[in-house]
């Protein structure tokens, strides 16, 4: 049982400021010396429709939301209509007092909290908006959560704006908490503050996968805005400069990818970040990188497709097709970070990978890892860890003494040849995109093309013995073995925790983080499990079926989600397949 | 000192005797020398297609890409080490077709790039189609009964997007070929010489016999002012029975992409120290997420 587990959900219309409300409240949750899990869900618009964010806290780390709500925050009747039998029994509605509670909304087991959140926010801030904060100013009265966090949250938050702002705001959360006063006694869920706790980091998938690659050295980002891909962008844009780092905006994904290669041959660490439509146009890119091995890291944070599909939303559906893109074959990396400390990881180890085999790194990140909000340890990104190996590179120092003429795609045993980057007057060579031989020179001929085409394929020797291995959680031995990739890990990791809560022993997972080249000891892994089911963000299964190939290995049963929104513990355990439920299909 | 030999290779062009794509290659060797550019200090980028084997052709660095790509490979090229000169070298097809919209967003962007067009109004190295700046009418073996489409117009379209060095070469004037080619090599910021390269092969109505006696040098024009922006826009549109060459239009070219960049404040990208980061930019991180 985890203590102090209360979910609050906060849900309007797109542009009543609800992403910024939940962040800071989840930051102040952290001050607070709780865990928080939050996440966005939030229609394709600007305006209008229907939005929520989801904030779990808990007094231990968290890797999921779950279903029960103990609060709820509407700013409009449209989220109690959708969301008011969610509410556990005992839990609270907090809604504007200016709107009128239909009786088909009413429920007898949840508490009411009519707050005049429009007119309190004019009277006292003078915006509508602004209601918003007071309504956090309830939500801290209703748990009991010390206020000084929130406020000190208001401070950070809105200190440029000057202290009138500032004061505006806390004069709103007061305002706030007085509101939640009467209700307090009949409302039995608190979310007090831990003290003591660590100074911990709350953040998403965007900034830690940012914050690795910052630190891995990557120094070059080109791309175009595609949701939720554009978040690195937006981070490189904002952030990149004061650490020397171009990230450039430009006019599609295709210039992105070639303006990151054109960088990556001069030696710049490139990153070109995107979603799988945007992806889409960037694969013929992708083989010239092959093709001139020439070191690239593309991220890819999954959205549901085809097309246009569900811009704002979640899916582990582009494996195969990263897997494969581009005509003919060549090697490249396929990863897939679960988690926080995962994508900060990945972050910096794809471009040494990257440079220290010349090959496209492609790293499979998805909208619900981007946009997910979590608390971690302080020292979770571990930075000591960061290296920067940039493989076989020359340094001038190597390219002064040079007494052969350089050859940039040289033969060797490990198929990598040492890179020269242009500049240096004894080492002047042409990045091609044709078949080339060694010096290189455009050379069609068949000896040759094996000469390369086996060269090129041979690095996968050593690429095999670098791909990041699946990892277990959970109890060795278990009856069944749950197995997925991405960020799936983290709701699964709760419903496993679940399963053996009710009986010890009952499951444990396998996460593959490193999918291609096919990690080598996974095969021993899998072949421990008594049961296995797939867990994936697709219609088909597509970890599944690489692992068939891969290993002749077939799954027991699978569960999967493709409707656009993440996995959650309950969903997982609903849809548990005969195999491990006992139960008739 | 730079001379010929610098560039020599080996290698022969693949090109049909008579291709004036020789005449290009000549003139950019030329232009080199004659300016003291050393093999070494330049990329010369170009996309595919017959021309764009050009860097093959010659001892330089090179980047022999993706039809229709050359444009912002040059531009990830120059921003990542703006102290090499970057030369970008393509066909019509590949710049003004399948890359017209990163032509048209380069112009307008003023990277520190010398782009060279080779525009032989055809695409040669797949036999014969005609090409984005085909004259309308133009019976080929995808335009059996006369192209469609009235021809781009690059130098009226760079003029638009704000380029502000705009010119037009032809090797059969090779020594003006040479100087305009070394006058955008020296101008500080985005310059286009688009090429009228004469195809022996595969476009006979637009060759030698065609241009000679058609082009006039605008340098030769008793009052032409390569200042004034509307006079070149006009002038780059004439086509016919005379057709002009030289430069249409030059101004001041304001900072370039890679100057505006504050990250590039201390020098080329590839030459800052790759470090892992220093502990207070790991706290200035760290601080934004407490």
């Amino acid at each position: 049982m985890i203590e102090r587990d209360v979910t609050i959900r906060i849900g309007g219309e797109a542009g009543m400021g609800l992403e910024s409300s939940g962040a800071g409240f989840a930051k102040a949750l952290t001050r607070g010396g709780l865990y928080i899990f939050g996440v966005p869900d939030f229609y394709s618009r600007i305006r209008g429709g229907h939005n929520f964010f989801t904030l779990r806290a808990a007094s231990q780390p968290l890797y999921s939301i779950t279903d029960p709500v103990h609060l709820l925050v509407a700013l409009d009747m449209e989220t109690v209509r959708r969301h008011g039998d969610e509410v556990v029994a005992g839990g609270a509605v907090i809604y504007d007092a200016k709107e009128t509670l239909p009786d088909e909304l009413k429920r007898s087991d949840v508490l009411f909290v009519p707050v005049p959140l429009t007119e309190l926010a004019k009277e006292i801030g003078g915006r509508d908006i602004m209601r918003n904060t007071l309504a956090l100013g309830v939500v801290a009265g209703l748990l009991d959560f010390d206020v000084s966090y929130v406020e000190s949250i208001v401070r950070d938050n809105f200190g440029k704006k000057g202290q009138a702002v500032v004061d505006g705001n806390l004069r709103l959360i007061a305002a706030g908490v007085e509101a939640a006063q009467p209700y307090r006694a009949d409302y039995p869920f608190r979310l007090h503050a831990v003290a003591g706790a660590p100074q911990r980091l709350v953040l998403n998938g965007t900034q830690a996968f940012a914050m690795g690659a910052l630190a891995g050295g990557c120094r070059f980002v080109s791309g175009y805005p595609m949701t939720p891909g554009s978040g690195v962008l937006v981070w490189f844009a904002q952030h990149g400069a004061k650490y020397g780092a171009v990230a450039k905006h430009v006019e599609d994904e295709i210039a992105g990818i070639n303006m990151a290669i054109g960088a990556a041959v001069m030696g710049a660490r490139a990153l070109v970040p995107t979603s799988g439509g945007g992806y889409a146009l960037m694969v013929e890119a992708t083989g010239f990188a092959a093709m001139s091995e020439t070191p690239l890291v593309i991220y890819n944070a999954q959205r549901p497709g085809p097309a246009t599909g569900l811009p704002t939303r979640t899916a582990q559906a582009d494996l195969l097709f990263m897997l494969h893109a581009a005509q003919d074959e060549f090697p490249r990396f396929v990863l897939a970070p679960g988690t926080l400390e995962e994508a900060f990881h990945v972050g910096w180890e794809a471009f040494n990978l990257a440079e220290r085999y010349q090959v496209p790194v492609m790293v499979l990140s998805d909208q619900f890892l981007a946009d997910t909000f979590r608390t971690i340890e302080p020292d979770a990104l571990d930075f000591d860890a960061v290296t920067i190996d940039r493989g076989a590179l020359l340094s001038r120092e190597a390219l002064d003494a040079l007494t052969e003429p350089y050859q940039r795609y040289k033969v060797t045993e490990s198929g990598v040849s040492p890179r020269a980057l242009p500049g240096h007057p004894k080492a002047i060579w042409v990045t091609e995109s044709n078949e080339h031989d060694e010096a290189p020179r455009i050379n069609e001929e068949a000896e040759n093309r094996n000469a390369q085409m086996e060269k090129r394929m041979r690095k996968r020797d050593g690429m095999v013995q670098e791909v990041p291995p699946p990892t277990w959680y959970g109890p060795e031995g278990a009856e069944v073995t749950f197995v997925c990739w991405g960020s799936t890990y983290g709701p699964l990791r709760e419903a496993v925790d679940c399963l053996n809560a009710e009986q010890s022993g009952r499951a444990n997972l396998l996460h593959f983080n490193g999918i291609e080249p096919f990690p080598p000891v996974a095969e021993a892994a899998l072949r421990k499990a008594k049961k296995l089911v797939a867990v994936e963000g697709n219609f088909t299964g597509q970890l599944e079926r690489i692992i068939r190939v891969e290993t002749g290995i077939v799954m027991d049963g699978a569960i999967h989600r493709y409707d656009g929104r993440p996995f959650r513990p309950e969903y997982i355990l609903a849809n548990l397949p005969p195999a491990v439920s006992g139960k008739e299909a | 000192m730079v001379t010929r030999d610098d560039y020599k290779i080996s290698e022969k062009p693949t090109w049909c005797p008579g291709c004036g794509n020789y005449g290009i290659l000549s003139a950019l060797t030329r232009a080199f020398v004659e300016h003291g550019i050393a093999p070494h200090e330049v990329i010369v980028v170009t996309g595919i297609g017959c021309g764009s084997k050009l860097p093959q052709y010659m001892r330089v660095n090179g980047m022999h890409t993706l039809h229709g790509r050359p444009a912002p490979i040059a531009q990830g090229a120059k921003l990542a080490n703006h102290q090499m000169r970057v030369v970008l070298v393509h066909g019509d097809g590949d710049g003004y077709g399948e890359g017209l919209g990163h032509f048209a967003h380069e112009t307008r962007r003023n990277p520190g790039v010398t782009e060279l067009v080779q525009n032989n109004k055809i695409y040669g190295l797949t036999k014969g189609q005609f090409s984005p700046t085909s004259e309308k009418g133009k019976r080929t073996s995808t335009s059996p009964s006369g192209s469609a489409e009235n021809a781009v117009q690059p130098l009226a379209l760079a003029i638009t997007q704000g380029a502000t060095f705009v010119a037009r070469g032809y090797p059969g004037e090779l020594n003006h070929l040479v100087w305009l080619i070394g006058e955008a090599l020296e101008y500080p910021g985005y310059a286009l010489v688009d090429i009228l390269q004469p195809c022996v092969t595969f476009n006979k109505e637009r060759a030698y016999d065609y241009y000679n006696g058609r082009v006039y040098k605008l340098e030769d024009e008793a009052g032409y002012d390569p200042a004034n922006r509307t006079a070149a826009w006009e002038r780059a549109q004439e086509w016919g029975d005379r057709i002009p060459i030289g430069i249409f239009y030059r101004a001041e070219p304001g900072l370039t992409y890679e100057a505006q960049e504050p990250a590039l404040k201390a020098g080329p990208l590839v030459a800052q120290p790759l470090a892992p980061l220093a502990q207070e930019q790991i706290a200035t991180l760290l601080a934004d997420l407490t």
